[in-house]
């Protein structure tokens, strides 16, 4: 047996690649079809709505030829597809209407750290405190206490993060006035590396954050409860007492540690819908990321904005995709050297 | 390992683990809870003026009954949840939006999980070609947040209603249930007694209703109730952000008016905190449902 | 006989599993005593209680199955009322096992030699990494297994080597008696040999005592040193494997030893009389009466003892009594 020990194979990595690429493609795709699916004309819907200030439009024939020209509206549609495809690479996704002539991703890139940010913090949390709560759950060492206490609080599981920032915001901001209603920061903060600004985007995204964790751990939680489960009664599990390990160490070594490898799986198919819901949390907490972003946009009907977000949320979707699922043959063994994922 | 059971507590663990396995207790609640919801959606109408959901037929901004809001007025029996600032009574509008948001979820997860059984099965049977196209199509589509797409749709089409909003879900709806059915029937048709059931020459609709269906039941239950949970969630989610059905009333959409309304500030927490506790009631019944059907499956959780 | 140090000494253990109608016995009184350096081979069909005992002296049961009363000595000490804490620090280095099914006993998420590492640094503390390594290797050559396994993980192994893996690991910390569950009986022939002969080498090299549960009397007759037959929970002959060969007491042993091919001898193929009873509903008196061809009237009214007929045999059954001069001879009933 004389295989490559180098943990990940080739053909594995452009596999996954491949899809990558493949899913930006046909989401941006879909992006720009389907708002082509329906009977409005472009121009004329972005005449409508500058003009939805002023009330009435000179030379609106001039203007819409203008704006025609101007966005090649009268190219060929597959020239037109390339076009946009072309400016998608360089993130180039137009300029806003509400908020002519800022380009979006300009906006975007205002709003985009902090949404990465939260997402990165609350996927995590929800991640290792879910698979945490799980494991103790379906652990057999566990104390009675505790067994009451985990299901008790994932009582909110599967509810939308957006209900439970509701709730939080009621109860933690408005009710006992404790943590801040909207915002990423205080207003009195200035940002940069001091101590002040942390405090306060800490102060700031604590309610956002709970919101997501509190309804998402859950989900891991219920998921390693049964895996662990279904681990305990493994043979090699069974050896592992008879070997006379420590009861902790086995449950970490030997349980979790296998266990893992199908959570990890499910993360990768969970990353589009959590962050889905962090978007909802971000426009009720007035968070300065790009749910706020897409919220007004949505109010304003500023539809460059609404697509720019759309393509860059599922771009940011799916490169955390891409990641997980390059890391994963890093934990199993099995996979490594085979190339691929059955 | 563990001490030794001796006496009565063996015989506490025997009365757990032979009742019958459906019986589950947390299946059994999830049900319940369920059905109630939709009893109170259903039957609400014959008892409670529905008329009063339209704009303008009931004062304005009153609370429940028995409490009393930020301009002194104290809640009538008349509007025994209040109403909220467009002259909508709230219970009346629970009635009414209630059933919408669930039979939202409904239609896309019973045309979901009705794609998913016929690709997943025609992947893990066929395999070749057929099974790398599902299997892409699939992948590539989980990673799309639904929501993002939805809202482009909405915001460029325009106005939808229950069933469109349904069937447009289910897009999003067939591709876990594909995943899960997909992979099932690759391990079971290597299994024995497949097998023999092609060797006896059982057609391959015979193999996949008489042999493969029935193993699967247990899987496709808590595949449907997950992905109803989702679609239900999704749909609310593009509610609460203004967006979807907007001419019928739905538990999101009364949400997106009241934090419109800044009804937060005004401590009118009966108009988003009502919809909110019976969101989260379903929630948490399909909750209960989903772990109940999780215990029948492994059989090794129901002693935790 | 005589004063041999006793490594393991159990003392009619009773392993009962709850079931609705009631107790199952699955293990019903066994009591035998092990010597140091001995093998000691524990025959029966499937069902015979032959694992449940050795779970039992693993005190690894778990519910529904209990310990209902019994006696387990290892090494002189009296672990039957140990608690969990106190059997975990005397696990692996006093009683090992050799698992059944090596192919799932190992960690799929770990390489073969932190597996071997683990137990070691658990039980005898943080050890220097080449003298580990040293150790490792040594155990390695002890079962036959290549050094290059050390990094690789158990699937990159085959059947055969994985056996072997277990095998290493189970002498690990040089243990006063190994259990091997059913060692060989996933293996081909080939491996069988290997195994059989792997299993007396550290007998004599180590002086470890063994515990070797199986079903093939033909393998165990090249290896063990004696032979305990068990049969539906109750052990019925404990005796010399020569004995138990060429004069089986108990006529259960005497099916078993029949149904053994011969080489030189062309044996018809006889299949047992009598019916094989349900386990929650057990014979009055003798378990084996009801397909025993040579049962009495005794032999519904009470339970045999277990006997000495002779210097290196006992036997369990009541056609074996005591004639005038105090010796045993069988008889009809």
């Amino acid at each position: 047996m004389s295989k490559s020990r180098f943990p990940i194979s080739f053909s594995f990595v452009a596999n996954r690649i491949g899809t990558f690429l493949l899913t930006v493609v046909i989401a941006a795709t879909l992006i720009w079809v389907i708002p082509r699916m329906s009977s409005v004309d472009p121009a004329e819907a972005m005449l409508g709505r500058m003009a939805s200030g002023a009330g009435f439009v000179e030379n609106s024939d001039q203007i819409l030829s203008d704006l025609r020209e101007r966005y090649g509206l009268n190219e060929p549609m597959l020239q037109q597809y390339f076009s946009y495809l072309r400016n998608l690479v360089v993130f180039d996704f137009g300029v806003s209407v509400a908020s002519f002539p800022t380009p979006v991703s300009q906006l975007i890139a205002g709003a985009l750290p902090w949404t990465l940010g939260l997402m990165i913090v609350s996927i995590i949390l929800s991640f290792v405190i879910g698979n945490a709560a799980g494991a103790y759950l379906a652990w057999e060492e566990t104390p009675r206490l505790w067994k009451v206490a985990i299901p008790a609080a994932m009582i909110f599981t599967s509810i939308p993060p957006i209900l439970s920032g509701l709730l939080l915001m009621w109860l933690f901001s408005t009710q006992l006035q404790w943590l801040p209603l909207s915002g990423s920061y205080g207003l009195n903060a200035t940002p940069g590396l001091n101590w002040e600004f942390i405090f306060s985007v800490i102060e700031h995204g604590t309610l956002p954050v709970l919101s997501i964790v509190i309804v998402s751990f859950g989900f891991w939680a219920l998921g390693m409860r049964g895996l662990l489960a279904t681990v305990q009664g493994q043979d090699y599990v069974r050896l592992a007492s008879t070997k006379g390990l420590k009861p902790r160490y086995i449950l970490y070594r030997y349980m979790v540690r296998n266990a893992i490898l199908p959570q990890v799986t499910a993360l990768s198919l969970k990353i589009g819908l959590m962050v889905s819901g962090q978007i909802l949390v971000e426009s009720i907490f007035s968070y300065n990321g790009m749910g706020k972003l897409l919220y007004d946009a949505i109010l304003d009907q500023d539809f460059p904005v609404i697509q720019g977000i759309s393509f860059v949320v599922i771009l940011m979707t799916a490169i955390s995709v891409l990641i997980v699922d390059l890391l994963y043959p890093l934990i199993d063994p099995r996979i490594r050297l085979e190339g691929g994922r059955s | 390992m563990t001490p030794p059971l001796l006496g009565p507590k063996a015989k506490k663990y025997l009365l757990l683990k032979f009742d019958s396995p459906w019986l589950n207790r947390k299946l059994l609640v999830g049900l319940a809870i369920l059905f109630t919801f939709l009893l109170f959606g259903l039957l609400g109408r014959f008892f409670w003026n529905t008329d009063l959901v339209f704009i303008g037929s009931s004062p304005l901004n009153l609370p429940p009954a028995g409490f009393e809001n930020l301009r002194g007025q104290a809640g009538v029996g008349a509007h025994p949840l209040g109403t909220e600032s467009a002259g909508r009574d709230m219970l009346a509008l629970m009635i009414v939006g209630a059933p919408n948001t669930l039979f939202v979820g409904i239609i896309a997860s019973v045309i979901g999980i009705a794609i998913g059984i016929v690709l997943g099965f025609s992947a893990g049977f066929i395999g070749g070609r057929v099974d790398a196209v599902i299997r892409v199509t699939s992948d590539v589509m989980i990673t799309i947040p639904p929501l993002m797409v939805l809202v482009v749709f909405q915001t460029s089409i325009g106005e939808i209603g229950i069933v469109m909003m349904g069937v447009l879900l289910s897009t999003f709806m067939w591709q876990s249930p594909t995943r899960l059915i997909r992979s099932q029937v690759l391990t079971m048709r290597e299994e024995g007694y497949v097998r023999m059931a092609r060797l006896s020459g059982a057609t391959t609709s015979d193999i996949m209703f008489k042999e493969l269906l029935p193993n699967l039941m247990p899987y496709l239950f808590g595949s449907f109730i997950a992905i109803l949970t989702t679609a239900i969630v999704t749909a609310v989610g593009l509610e609460v952000l203004g967006l979807g059905p907007q001419r019928v009333p739905t538990l999101g959409r009364a949400i997106y008016e009241a934090i419109a309304s800044a009804a937060l500030l005004k401590n009118m927490w009966w108009w988003w905190g009502i919809p909110t506790a019976l969101l989260a009631t379903m929630f948490i019944g399909l909750l209960m449902i989903n772990l109940g059907l999780d215990e029948v499956s492994n059989p090794r959780l129901r002693k935790l | 006989m005589g004063n041999e140090q006793i490594v393991l000494s159990v003392k009619d253990l009773r392993v009962y599993y709850a079931s609705r109608d009631g107790d199952v016995k699955a293990c019903d009184g066994v009591s035998f005593d092990l010597r140091r350096g001995e093998i000691l081979g524990l025959v029966g069909e499937s069902g015979s209680g032959k694992s449940t005992a050795t779970s039992g002296i693993l005190k690894a049961i778990t519910p529904p199955g209990r310990i209902v009363s019994g006696q387990i000595l290892i090494d002189g000490e009296d672990v039957t009322e140990f608690s969990d804490d106190d059997m975990r620090a005397r696990r692996w280095r006093k009683l090992a096992l050799i698992p059944q099914s090596a192919m799932n006993s190992l960690n799929p998420t770990m390489t073969i030699h932190a597996q071997i590492a683990d137990v070691i640094e658990t039980h005898e503390g943080r050890q220097e990494a080449s003298a580990l390594k040293a150790r490792i290797l040594d155990l390695f050559s002890r079962v036959g297994l290549p050094s290059r396994i050390y990094t690789m993980y158990p699937h990159e192994l085959s059947g055969g080597m994985k056996q072997r893996v277990c095998i290493a690991m189970s002498i690990a910390l040089n243990p006063a008696v190994v259990i091997a569950d059913e060692a060989t009986s996933a293996l081909d022939v080939v491996m069988q040999r290997i195994v059989a002969q792997t299993i007396l080498k550290i007998k004599e090299d180590l002086g470890v005592s063994f515990v070797m549960i199986g079903h093939d009397m033909g393998l165990m007759a090249q290896v063990v040193d004696r032979i305990a037959v068990m049969y539906s929970g109750q052990l019925i002959e404990i005796a010399d494997v020569r004995h138990i060969f060429q004069q089986p007491a108990h006529p259960y042993s005497q099916m078993l030893i029949e149904s053994v091919p011969s080489l030189t001898e062309r044996k018809p193929l006889r299949p047992s009389s009598g019916i094989t009873h349900d386990p929650r509903n057990p014979p009055s008196g003798c378990i084996f009466r009801l397909r025993c061809p040579h049962a009495g009237e005794i032999c519904a009214q009470s339970r045999p003892p277990l006997v000495e007929i002779r210097s290196g045999q006992s036997v369990a059954c009541h056609l074996w009594q005591k004639n005038g001069s105090e010796a045993y001879v069988r008889s009809a009933v």
